[in-house]
C-alpha cells in the first residue's frame, strides 16, 4: 500500500513538473523552499537566500580559520606556544564586524516583516473574507456574511482512498478555493485546541487559538493547487489534518461559491470538474 | 578541621562541617566511606559523591531518552506508519498519540533529566568547589535533597506514561512546551497531564536548591585571593547558570500552577471561555524557556574555555570578555522569550522589537567563538579526545548559531515556524552543541573523578562515529524544514522521505558512537590503570588538577591560596 502510494504521488508530482506549472507541494528529496507563488513568498525566500548567503559565509570563515589553527598550530608545527591572551584591535574587530553585519540583515528583515504582515490597503471589493477554524482534528471553512453563510469542512483523504493525482498525506475531500489576484483575507481560530494554518507556497502561517481570531492575507498570482499542513501539535492526529487550497479564476471562483450555497457535495464536484488534479489541472492554469 | 574553618571563616555556613558527617570524619581519619555502602550515597553530603550521582542518574535517563529518539527515527524512516500502527510490539504503540507522547518525554527527559543534571548537576557540583578552593558546597545537605528529588521527578514523569492521557490514549503528547488547551482538562482529561505537572514542579525545586547553592558557595566558598575576576570561567559559566535558574524556574513553576488550577479547581487562566487567554501561558512558559536553552549551554561554554586552554597550552583568550559574554548572554536571555512565538498572532511592532533583541544574542556568542579559536591561536595544540569534542563543538555551535539568526527574522521564521528546520537548529545547539561539551567535560575530568585512565582510541571513535552520525542526522532536516516538513508528525508525504531516512541512518551512526562510550567506560572499570593527578601537563592550570586523582573524599584542609 504504502509503495503504491508513493507511486501514485510520484507520478501526480512528475505531471506538475512535465507541463511546467508551479511545483505547489514539497518535491521529493528537496533541499530549498517550495516554489514561490506569492510576491511575499517571493521575497521572503529572497530574503532567505540572502542570510543563507552570508551565515554559509561565516561558518566556511569559522571552519577555515579552525582549520588553519589545527594545521598551522598543532604541537608538530608549534613546538612553544605563545603566550598572549589579549589584542584590543582584534577583540574591537570581532564585536564590531558581527554588529555591522546584524544591522545588514535587519534592514532587510523590518520591511518585510511589515510586507509580509500588514495587508495593503485596497478597495474592498478587491478583498475576499475566508474564516477558518481549527477542530480536532479538521479545519473548517466559512464563505459569506450574515444569513448568507455557507461552510465547508476539509478532511485528509485516508491513503486507501486516494485517487489518481492525489498527494498521500496531503489532499483533502474538500478543498479551501480561493479566487485569484484577490488579496484573500482569512481570519482563523479555533474550537478546542491551537492548531496553525500554515501555507509553505505562500510563505505564511499562524497560529489558530481559541479565544482569538488571527489573521493572515496572502494574493496568489496562478490558479492551481497549493498544499499546506496543519502546523501546532494539536493531538492525536495531528499529522492527518492538511490544508489544500484551490486558486481558481474569479468567474469560476463565483460559480464555485453558487454551488456551495446548494451543497458542499455540489461545490467540489464542480472543482474538479474545472480543476482536475493532475496533469489536466495544471492545463487550466495556462 | 579547625584549621579549615579558621582560615575560611565563611565556610562555616556550610553545616555539614558542624555535626555528624564531620564528626566521621575526624574518628576515622582518612579513611572514606565504603563505595558500596547505601548510605554513602543516599545520605551524601560530599559534592563529589553528589556530582557522581548526578552523572550516573543523568547516563541513565539519557540512555532512555536516546532509546525514545531511536523509537521515533524508526517510525520516521518510512512513509507511513512503521511502529505506531496498532501491530507493532504486540500493539503496544497502539495510535499516533503514543508518537506524540515519545516526542514529548524525549524533550523533556533529554532537557531536565540529561543535560541539567549531567552540567550542572554532575560536572558543576564536581568542578566548582574543586576550581574555587573550596572543601565542599556551601549547604551539603541542601546537596543532598536538590539531587534526590530528580529520582523522584523522574519516576512521576515515566510514570505518566502509563496512566490516561487523552481520551483513548495513555501519556501526555502535547510536545515539552505544555501549551493549554492541549494539556488543559478537556482535550487531555487524564492523571497523565497531572504527573508531568509534579514532575517538573519537583524538577523545578530541585534545581533551584542547586542554583542557590552554587550562587552561595560561588559567592562566599572561594579560596583566599581568588577574585571573581579571578575565577576559572567554568565557575563562572555555572554561577551565571544559577542565576538564571533562580530567576527562570519560579516562572515555570507559576504557570504549572495556574495549569493545575485550571485543571482540577475551575480556575479558567488560559481557558478563553472563562475569561482567560492560552497565550499568556507561552508568554509565561518560553519567559522560562529561553532562559532554559541558556542554562543548558552556559556550562558547556565555561567547560569548552578550559579544555581549549589546556590543550592549546596557553591561557584564554580574552578571560574578561569571556566572562561577560556569558553575562549577558543571560541578561539578554530574559528578554527575546516570544521570538518562540511569532506565529501566536502578536502585534507586528511587538515581533520587529523581538527581532531586534534575539539578533543582538549573535555578537556575544561570536565574540565567544572567535575567542576560542584565538585561544588556540599560537598554541601548541594536542590532539586529545576532549580536544576533538571541544574543535568538534565550535563548529557545530556555529552551524546551530547562524541557523539561529535565520529563524531570528520573523519574516522568514513565519514560514519555518514548527517545520523541522527548527528541529534542526535547536539540535545543533543542544544535541551537537550542549551534548558534545558534555563528553567534552566527561573525557576532560574522567581520570580526575574515576581515578582511572579512559582508552583515547575508543574515545577517538566515539568522537567520530557522534560527530559524523549526528551531522547526519540533523543536517538533512534543515532541508525538510524549508521545504515545509512540519514537526512532531508521525507521518508525513512521500516527497519527504530520501531526508529522513537519511536522518534514520545517521541515527543509527550515533548508535555506534554511544557503544563505543559504553565500551570505553567499561574498558576503563576492568583495566583500571591508574591516573595521574594532572595528565594534561602544562597547559592544565585550575586547582583541580593540583589534587589527587581522584581527589582526597576532603579536600583543600589547608585552603589553597591565590595570587
Amino acid at each position: 500500500m504504502r509503495r503504491g502510494a508513493w507511486k501514485s504521488w510520484a507520478l501526480g508530482c512528475a505531471s506538475l513538473f512535465v507541463t511546467g506549472s508551479a511545483a505547489a507541494a514539497p518535491t521529493p528529496g528537496g533541499v530549498n523552499f517550495q516554489t514561490p507563488a506569492t510576491e511575499v513568498a517571493r521575497d521572503v525566500m529572497a530574503f532567505h537566500n540572502e542570510v543563507l548567503i552570508i551565515i554559509t559565509v561565516i561558518t566556511v570563515f569559522v571552519t577555515l580559520l579552525l582549520a588553519w589553527v589545527v594545521i598551522r598550530y598543532n604541537k608538530r608545527a608549534n613546538p612553544v606556544p605563545k603566550k598572549f591572551s589579549h589584542n584590543t584591535l582584534v577583540e574591537i574587530v570581532w564585536t564590531v564586524v558581527p554588529v555591522l553585519i546584524l544591522v545588514w540583515i535587519a534592514k532587510g528583515s523590518f520591511p518585510l516583516l511589515y510586507e509580509q504582515d500588514v495587508m495593503p490597503k485596497v478597495p474592498e471589493d478587491q478583498v475576499v473574507d475566508i474564516k477558518v477554524y481549527g477542530h480536532q482534528w479538521y479545519w473548517r471553512y466559512q464563505y459569506g456574511q450574515g444569513d448568507e453563510i455557507t461552510e465547508i469542512e476539509s478532511r485528509i483523504v485516508p491513503k486507501d482512498q486516494l485517487k489518481a493525482g492525489q498527494i498521500d498525506q496531503l489532499s483533502v475531500d474538500n478543498p479551501i478555493v480561493a479566487p485569484l489576484n484577490k488579496h484573500v483575507r482569512l481570519s482563523i481560530t479555533a474550537q478546542d485546541v491551537i492548531h496553525a494554518w500554515a501555507m509553505p507556497p505562500f510563505a505564511i502561517k499562524v497560529d489558530a487559538v481559541p479565544g482569538r481570531l488571527n489573521q493572515l492575507w496572502f494574493k496568489a498570482e496562478q490558479p492551481g493547487i497549493y498544499f499546506g499542513q496543519c502546523s501546532e501539535i494539536c493531538g492525536a492526529n495531528h499529522a492527518y489534518m492538511p490544508i489544500e487550497l484551490r486558486i481558481l479564476p474569479e468567474d469560476q471562483y463565483n460559480q464555485w461559491l453558487t454551488r456551495l450555497k446548494m451543497s458542499p457535495a455540489e461545490a467540489t464536484a464542480y472543482l474538479d470538474q474545472v480543476q482536475p488534479r493532475g496533469a489536466a489541472q495544471v492545463a487550466a492554469a495556462h | 578541621m579547625s584549621a579549615d574553618t579558621k582560615s575560611a571563616p565563611e565556610a562555616g555556613h556550610g553545616h555539614g562541617h558542624d555535626h555528624g558527617h564531620d564528626q566521621a570524619h575526624d574518628d576515622h581519619g582518612h579513611h572514606d566511606p565504603k563505595w558500596y555502602s547505601p548510605a554513602r550515597w543516599l545520605f551524601s553530603t560530599n559534592h563529589k559523591d553528589i556530582g557522581t550521582l548526578y552523572l550516573l542518574f543523568a547516563l541513565g535517563a539519557g540512555t532512555v531518552g536516546m532509546i525514545f529518539s531511536g523509537i521515533m527515527r524508526v517510525e520516521l524512516a518510512e512513509p507511513g506508519l512503521q511502529l505506531f500502527n496498532g501491530t507493532a510490539f504486540g500493539g503496544f504503540f497502539g495510535n499516533p498519540e503514543n508518537y506524540n507522547v515519545i516526542t514529548t518525554m524525549h524533550g523533556l527527559i533529554m532537557i531536565f533529566f540529561m543535560v541539567m543534571p549531567a552540567l550542572i548537576g554532575g560536572f558543576g557540583n564536581w568542578f566548582v568547589p574543586l576550581m574555587i578552593g573550596a572543601p565542599d558546597m556551601a549547604m551539603p545537605r541542601m546537596n543532598n535533597i536538590s539531587f534526590w528529588l530528580l529520582p523522584v521527578s523522574f519516576t512521576l514523569l515515566i510514570l505518566s506514561m502509563f496512566v490516561p492521557g487523552p481520551p483513548g490514549a495513555n501519556g501526555f503528547g502535547g510536545g515539552w512546551v505544555l501549551y493549554p488547551p492541549l494539556s488543559s482538562h478537556d482535550a487531555n482529561p487524564g492523571l497523565a497531564m497531572d504527573l508531568v505537572i509534579f514532575s517538573l514542579h519537583v524538577a523545578g525545586i530541585s534545581s533551584i536548591l542547586g542554583a542557590i547553592n552554587f550562587i552561595v558557595t560561588i559567592l562566599n566558598m572561594r579560596a583566599p585571593g581568588m577574585t571573581l575576576h579571578k575565577m576559572p570561567l567554568f565557575a563562572w559559566s555555572v554561577l551565571v547558570t544559577a542565576f538564571l535558574l533562580v530567576l527562570a524556574l519560579p516562572v515555570l513553576a507559576g504557570a504549572l500552577t495556574m495549569l493545575l488550577t485550571d485543571r482540577n479547581f475551575g480556575s479558567k487562566f488560559f481557558e478563553p471561555a472563562g475569561g482567560g487567554d492560552p497565550i499568556m501561558f507561552q508568554h509565561l512558559f518560553w519567559f522560562f524557556g529561553h532562559p532554559e536553552v541558556y542554562i543548558m549551554i552556559l556550562p558547556g561554554f565555561g567547560i569548552i574555555s578550559h579544555v581549549i586552554s589546556t590543550f592549546s597550552k596557553k591561557p584564554v583568550f580574552g578571560y574578561l570578555g569571556m566572562a561577560y559574554a556569558m553575562v549577558s548572554i543571560g541578561v539578554i536571555g530574559f528578554i527575546v522569550w516570544a521570538h518562540h512565538m511569532y506565529t501566536v498572532g502578536m502585534n507586528v511592532n511587538l515581533k520587529a522589537y523581538f527581532v531586534a533583541a534575539t539578533m543582538v544574542i549573535a555578537v556575544p556568542t561570536g565574540i565567544k567563538i572567535f575567542s576560542w579559536i584565538a585561544t588556540m591561536w599560537g598554541g601548541s595544540i594536542e590532539f586529545k579526545v576532549p580536544m576533538l569534542w571541544a574543535i568538534g563543538f565550535i563548529f557545530l555551535f556555529t552551524v546551530g548559531g547562524v541557523t539561529g539568526v535565520v529563524l531570528a527574522n520573523a519574516g522568514v521564521d513565519h514560514a519555518l515556524h514548527d517545520t523541522y528546520y527548527v528541529v534542526a537548529h535547536f539540535h545543533y545547539v543542544l544535541s551537537l552543541g550542549a551534548v558534545f561539551t558534555l563528553f567534552c567535560g566527561w573525557y576532560y575530568w574522567f581520570e580526575k573523578m574515576w581515578g582511572v585512565k579512559y582508552n583515547g582510541f575508543l574515545g577517538g571513535l566515539h568522537f567520530w562515529f557522534m560527530f559524523v552520525g549526528s551531522n547526519m542526522v540533523f543536517f538533512p532536516q534543515h532541508f525538510l524544514g524549508l521545504n515545509g516538513m512540519p514537526r512532531r508528525y508521525v507521518d508525513y508525504t512521500p516527497a519527504f522521505r530520501e531526508w529522513h531516512h537519511w536522518s534514520t541512518i545517521g541515527y543509527y551512526v550515533v548508535l555506534v558512537g554511544m557503544a563505543f562510550f559504553f565500551v570505553g567506560l567499561i574498558e576503563a572499570m576492568v583495566r583500571r590503570r591508574k591516573a595521574e593527578a594532572n595528565p594534561w601537563g602544562e597547559g592544565a592550570t585550575t586547582l583541580e588538577w593540583t589534587l589527587s586523582s581522584p581527589p582526597p573524599f576532603h579536600q583543600y584542609n589547608d585552603l589553597p591560596r591565590v595570587r
